[in-house]
């Protein structure tokens, strides 16, 4: 049977990057449905997805930021019947060439959820800046105290998912800065996670979502997050 | 010390109970004009209420502050209005929460809706021009 797999690609004013982006996941793999979630950008990020013709295109009516853009990702996956679900920034900072590496796992049925990490393995390519690091390491200690599963890269938004955790992140996907919490969550819910060692670009063009002030409310917001969703029982999140 | 003597402290009550009548009044007739919905519009009947009955049971206040070992009774009242504040706001954070997860489902609905009527209206039209371009 041949799986059905959709690539859910997150964008946000990413007019210089998303022609980029969609042709190089169908450069690498053809069969791969590409859904753009364009969160309501003020350039020209849909039209542009849409003159490709080679993906299906969502316009948010407002901005939603990264968490519920995603998450309309997993309705539609949910809805259409996919087996496979994989984000993939329209950023360009990850890599079509990995794609095969990430889907790998949930291909030989070793996971439900596989994370590209630029941390488990010694490796070259962009792995943040110092400070981003330490925040990440933060993540990783309690995350893997809180769920008993080693993940080292807890904000990678690279990630792949079966069937069951699409349906299941397609009701239950974290809002904001999701990618920490959604480990917990998922962890705490039984599904199995699989870090990859992968690389990633430098962004292109375009500027980080996260910087300055921003970086401390991140913090702040994910770790509060991460703990109260500590504290809930299993799925009790609506 | 003199002049405090002179002051007629049933003053403060009648404007207490006036005011108190007042605001439930206000309340009321927002609802009524449908302004303001029932549901969020029941704490600040109660503490209306509760500060009605304060301002006409005088003696109350003392009673409540003596509970509590408040040693100047009318800091009670700003105890019990703090109370009163507090609580409707984080009412109206539990509100706002709702409604800002109500949006996002909405906006998502929409988004993939608007996407689903797109795709029907150019399978209907095959000759549009627009449909020219085949995926892969």
């Amino acid at each position: 049977m041949v799986m059905k797999i959709l690539a859910i690609v997150p964008s946000f004013n990413e007019a210089e990057n998303i022609i980029h982006v969609i042709e190089s996941i169908k450069e690498e793999n053809p069969l791969i449905d590409i859904l753009v979630v364009n969160d309501c950008s003020k350039d020209e990020t849909g039209a542009l997805a849409e003159s490709t013709g080679q993906a299906s295109v969502v316009n948010l009516s407002s901005n939603l930021g990264i968490g519920g853009a995603v998450q309309t990702g997993f309705k539609y996956a949910m809805r259409k019947g996919y087996d496979i679900a994989f984000q993939f920034d329209g950023d360009g900072q990850h890599l079509a060439s990995e794609i095969k590496i990430l889907l790998d796992p949930i291909l030989h049925n070793e996971a439900d959820v596989v994370i590209g990490s630029r941390f488990c393995q010694k490796q070259n390519g962009f792995r943040s800046t110092p400070l981003r690091r330490r925040g990440i390491k933060v993540f990783e200690i309690l995350n893997s105290l809180l769920i008993k599963q080693r993940i080292t890269d807890n904000t990678s938004g690279f990630r792949a998912y079966c069937k069951k955790a699409i349906h299941f992140l397609a009701e239950n996907y974290p809002d904001d800065y999701p990618e920490p919490e959604a480990v917990l969550v998922l962890g705490k819910n039984g599904f199995k996670l699989k870090e990859v060692p992968v690389c990633m670009q430098e962004r292109k063009r375009g500027n980080s979502s996260i910087t300055g002030i921003k970086s401390g409310y991140y913090m702040i917001k994910v770790l509060l997050a991460v703990l109260v969703n500590a504290m809930r029982s299993r799925s009790a999140k609506d | 010390m003199v002049i405090l003597k002179n002051i007629d402290t049933n003053i403060i009550q009648y404007i207490s109970i006036l005011g108190s009548v007042v605001f439930i009044g206000l309340i009321l007739m927002l609802i009524r004009n449908k302004r303001i919905k029932e549901e969020f519009s029941i704490l600040w009947l109660f503490f209306g209420l509760v500060f009605l009955f304060l301002s006409i049971w005088r003696g109350s206040l003392e009673i409540i502050a003596r509970i509590l070992g408040i040693a100047y009774a009318p800091a009670a009242i700003f105890l019990i209005l703090i109370i009163a504040i507090i609580s409707i706001l984080i009412h109206l954070s539990l509100i706002t929460s709702r409604l800002t997860d109500q949006a996002k489902v909405m906006i998502q609905e929409l988004g993939l809706l608007k996407m689903e009527m797109d795709t029907m209206k150019k399978q209907s039209k095959p000759d549009c021009p627009e449909d020219s371009h085949t995926e892969g």
